[in-house]
């Protein structure tokens, strides 16, 4: 069994009490002792008397009042007479059996599911004493921080404190510290690529138009720069290019030290593009295909199914004016055929262009 | 504290419920009060866990334990305390954590405070508290566990969303929650009347005070939410029409209306089954609310819960309350015997016109809420429903119903007389139309409208308060016989005049404010000065500031008035570090009810910042109007005293009545 010893001590008192919770008011003998509705009824007719003896209602109000709540009365009076409570001993232990058996299983069970009673909390306070390297990074950038506050021109210390800064998840400052290092301690290859990997972090993992112009600086400095390289290539992979990024990983990997630490990520990036495959036909390929397709049309309209062909192209390639003008004369040839128009209104709504 | 005894405090307080679900009602279908006796001590049993279940949640915010996922993502060691404690229900998981302890809450007020109650009705009423209280665990345990741990534990928090880090947003949720799980009291009271198939005034009396209390609470939420938008989000707005706020609105409109038939049915014992419906009703709107907000159907500044999962377990839970409640109220409504009879024009009939209005009020917010939602579900076309359709279908609901809630307190219970509750209206003709021709003498500009309106406030202040003065014999009997007859007056009827006047002094806020705002926008670099609303503005300078959990760039500004040094206000723009999330800070300079509200916009690389100046005469009234209401609500409810409404005797009695008048 996992977990403290206070912890399944700690379950089985409150498992206790919640069953008693059930238990004692079925052992207590009952009677029926909730309030009642003449009750209610009764002190209105004393509201009635005080209102009239203060003179807020008049006396003849007060009368008819008082036949209103006395009609009441009886009502209630008929009614409670026809129920009386009892108890009975079977329901009793059905109850009671309910709160033995089914209270406990559904709380262990309802907790076994999700539940890590091994598991043990962890308040940031305790941590800190237990691990006092962590409490050290906290304390270095505070120490850090006060610097630069102090000293805002002091390049070093922006570097040292940027990769921390990075580990710890705040990349946004983490870029501000990178573009001040750079800008006070002078460009290289090296300071532009980092400052290019705090902004990719800042911006969720993309590239931006401005990294990317860093990157290219830090090549123009150092072309084989393997930081700026690595990322260039996603660069090019995330603007759809994963043949361009293949290439450039693939080149970093052939001219690295044999123990580049960075091998082993280039490598699996190279993998995770998968197979190089054959070049896909381009956008303007395809374009080209369609464009011939719109002129056999244009010579020879009988072909309903190039027609079909023709519209589903259009709408693909986000031409939706021309795709709606290439139905137009669909309609117009085949108007007479009432299948071939009815095939043709289930691929406009399939389009998403309405019937 | 370990965060597994809050999650099996939880899980044992869902068995309590099942028990209480099904034990009681079963007691009280065969009469057995052992049975039924044992609702008490499981509801009291539910409240004790998920309230050790809330604390253990709260103890993991305050010693920031992030083994706990929920704390990683809300939480940040840095946080002020307060917003340690505010984190705990300022997200999804722990709000609906929030809105069940609120439920256990009352249920146990019902088990201790309920010695009065009929055993059966207390019964069935903790009976249907639980299947709520089961259903709303149910769902946190299964999509929204707050108490899911994270192994290994991260050494920081994501941090609560900085909109949510101010003292307005801290208590707005309990408030509005306390409103809308308050309602389900008057929920349970009615389906457990449907289950035993009768009901009297002695009913309405019991439900009075819990429909009261849930009304005042969510009185105070709205009006807090409110109030923290005006000053928060930067736009100087107090009511947006938001499907959020709508959210609450039509809860609020419908438990407006619960509360005066339940009068009805509490004085005269007439609109019984309509009372019903609209203790259901009410709480439908209630859950619709939390579900609107709860389920991500939304997307707006509250909506911070996306998740498919969820949005359909809520919808099966909403199925299930309102589809099933109302299933029950056709079967069982029709064997109700209907209660006493009354005429058409009386202080029942005013108040049955008071229902119309504010029921069609509430449908025309539902529609306006819903019909974009609908529209979306079903043919994707996303539309939203803006201020005008709300203006223009709202608005014209309320004025008449403004018109005759100042009429009504006036008639007679049983059969009234128009006419000569007129005369007697006259104080307060008069004060409308004198505010009117005041206000048209000294404003400029505006709406041709506007004096109207301000003049309807006025009216309904006066005439609330001249019901009251008529009372009491104000000036027309010596002082010392109007106090004692004020002491002598039933404490609500005091609720009923106090609560009316601040509709009338929300009223004038409104219309201060929606017509007579005054807007200003300038670049402004240090040293500019402008002139707004009478200020002279001076920019002296931008500065950075460091709290703890952000950065601030602080614009000051001098105020003078007329040459003579009125104050300092500092807006400001607020980057919160770990999110690095900007939000706008407004400074705000209060003069009387009026305020003249700063937010600034971005610092330019040149120095200058842009400011937006908004002078809003008599907003805070707004705001002031709901404390009144609330208070006539507080009046109200600290009458423990039974009503009766006498009825006024046929004609041929009534020289009987003269005579004693």
């Amino acid at each position: 069994m996992e977990g403290s010893f206070a912890v399944w001590t700690m379950f089985a008192l409150m498992t206790a009490a919640a069953v008693m919770a059930v238990l004692l008011p079925l052992a207590r003998a009952r009677t029926a002792d909730g309030g009642s509705d003449l009750a209610v009824y009764r002190d209105q007719l004393d509201e009635i008397g005080r209102d009239r003896d203060a003179g807020v209602i008049g006396a003849a109000e007060a009368d008819a009042a008082r036949i209103e709540v006395s009609r009441r009365i009886i009502a209630a009076a008929e009614r409670s007479g026809a129920t009386a409570l009892e108890g009975a001993g079977g329901r009793r232990r059905v109850a009671a059996l309910a709160a033995l058996v089914a209270v406990p299983l559904v709380a262990i069970v309802g907790y076994g599911l999700r539940g890590q009673p091994g598991y043990p909390g962890q308040p940031l306070a305790e941590r800190r004493q237990q691990a006092p390297g962590q409490n050290d990074i906290a304390t270095l950038i505070a120490r850090i921080e006060a610097h630069l506050a102090a000293n805002p021109e002091d390049g070093r210390g922006w570097e040292v404190v940027a990769p921390v800064y990075l580990r710890l998840g705040r990349a946004g400052e983490a870029v501000r510290a990178r573009a001040n290092a750079l800008r006070l301690l002078g460009a290289t290859a090296d300071r532009e690529a980092d400052l290019a990997e705090a902004q990719v972090a800042a911006g969720g993992g993309v590239v931006t138009a401005e990294a990317k112009a860093g990157l290219e600086r830090a090549i123009a400095l150092s072309a084989d720069h393997p930081k700026a390289g690595y990322l260039l290539g996603l660069s090019a992979e995330q603007d759809g290019r994963p043949a361009e990024a293949r290439a450039i990983w693939s080149r970093l990997i052939e001219i690295a030290p044999p123990n580049a630490p960075w091998l082993g990520v280039l490598r699996s990036e190279v993998a995770r593009l998968g197979p190089a495959d054959a070049p896909r036909p381009t956008a303007s390929d395809i374009r080209g295909m369609v464009e011939g397709l719109a002129a056999r049309l244009e010579a020879d309209g009988t072909d309903f199914d190039g027609w079909l062909r023709l519209v589903r192209s259009y709408s693909v390639l986000g031409e939706a004016d021309k795709a709606r003008a290439a139905a137009a004369s669909v309609r117009q040839r085949f108007g007479a055929e009432a299948d071939k128009i009815g095939q043709l209104d289930a691929l406009m709504r399939e389009l998403g262009m309405g019937g | 504290m370990s965060p597994e005894i809050g999650h099996y405090a939880l899980v044992l307080a869902l068995a309590l419920a099942l028990f209480q679900s099904v034990v009681p009602v079963w007691g009280a279908r065969k009469r057995d009060a052992a049975l039924m006796g044992t609702a008490d001590a499981v509801a009291l049993g539910q409240c004790a866990f998920v309230a050790i279940a809330f604390a253990a949640l709260t103890h993991a915010y305050l010693v920031s334990d992030f083994s706990v996922e929920n704390v990683v993502l809300n939480s940040h060691s840095t946080k002020p305390l307060i917003y340690k404690i505010s984190g705990v229900w300022g997200n999804h998981e722990g709000s609906m954590l929030l809105w069940v302890l609120i439920l256990t809450l009352f249920s146990a007020f019902v088990a201790l405070f309920g010695r009065n109650l009929p055993l059966p009705l207390k019964a069935n009423v903790l009976a249907v508290q639980a299947w709520i209280t089961a259903a709303f665990l149910l769902f946190i345990l299964k999509t929204s566990n707050p108490f899911n741990r994270i192994n290994p534990a991260p050494f920081e928090g994501r941090d609560l969303n900085p909109l949510l880090q101010d003292p307005g947003l801290a208590i707005h949720p309990p408030l509005l929650y306390l409103g809308y799980v308050g309602f389900s009291m008057s929920f349970a009271f009615a389906v457990a009347a449907l289950i035993e198939g009768r009901i009297d005034a002695a009913w309405a009396r019991w439900v009075r005070p819990w429909a009261l209390t849930a009304w005042m609470f969510l009185t105070a939420g709205i009006s807090m939410g409110s109030f923290w938008a005006y000053y928060e989000l930067g736009w100087g707005g107090w009511w947006f029409w938001d499907p959020v706020e709508n959210a609450s609105l039509m809860p609020w409109l419908a438990g407006t209306a619960l509360l005066h038939s339940a009068i009805v049915m509490e004085k005269r014992e007439a609109l019984k089954v309509w009372t019903v419906l609209l203790a259901i009703l009410t709480f439908s709107l209630s859950l619709l609310g939390t579900f609107l907000v709860r389920s991500g159907v939304l997307t707006s500044v509250h909506a911070f819960a996306v998740d498919p999962e969820r949005g359909i377990f809520i919808l099966a839970i909403l199925i299930a309350f309102i589809g099933g409640s109302l299933a029950l109220y056709a079967w069982r409504a029709p064997m109700l015997r209907q209660g006493g009879i009354f005429a058409p024009v009386s202080r029942e009939g005013a108040l049955v016109l008071n229902n119309l209005f504010l029921t069609a009020a509430c449908a025309a917010v539902f529609v306006g809420t819903l019909y974009p939602l609908a529209l979306e579900a079903l043919t994707g076309a996303k539309i939203s429903v803006g201020p005008p359709f709300f203006n223009w279908t709202f608005g014209p609901l309320m004025v008449p119903l403004m018109v005759a809630m100042v009429f009504g307190p006036f008639l007679a219970w049983k059969r009234g007389d128009l006419l000569a509750a007129a005369q007697r209206m006259m104080a307060a003709f008069a004060a409308g139309i004198a505010a009117m021709l005041l206000t048209f003498a000294v404003t400029r500009g505006g709406p041709v409208l506007a004096p109207v309106f301000i003049g309807l406030a006025a009216y309904i202040i006066v005439g609330s308060l001249a019901e009251v003065a008529e009372r009491v014999q104000l000036f027309r009997a010596p002082l010392a016989t109007t106090l004692q007859r004020a002491r002598g007056l039933p404490r609500s009827a005091w609720g009923t005049a106090v609560a009316h006047a601040g509709v009338g002094v929300m009223l004038i806020g409104i219309v201060g404010e929606t017509c007579y705002r005054q807007e200003l926008i300038v670049q402004m670099k240090p040293g500019d000065t402008v002139e707004v609303a009478g200020y002279q503005v001076t920019l002296t300078g931008l500065a950075p500031v460091q709290g703890p959990n952000y950065r601030d760039v602080v614009a000051r500004l001098v105020l003078r008035e007329g040459g003579v040094d009125a104050g300092i206000l500092e807006p400001a723009k607020r980057v919160y570090t770990a999110r690095n999330m900007p939000t706008t800070e407004a400074a705000l300079k209060t003069r009387g009810f009026s305020q003249l509200y700063v937010s600034p916009g971005d610092v330019e690389t040149s120095g200058s910042i842009a400011l937006r100046f908004f002078y809003k005469p008599m907003v805070l009234l707004i705001w002031i109007g709901t404390l009144v209401m609330m208070l006539g609500g507080l009046l109200s409810l600290s009458d423990r005293r039974l009503r009766v409404g006498a009825p006024k005797p046929a004609a041929r009695r009534a020289p009987a009545v003269q005579a004693a008048e």
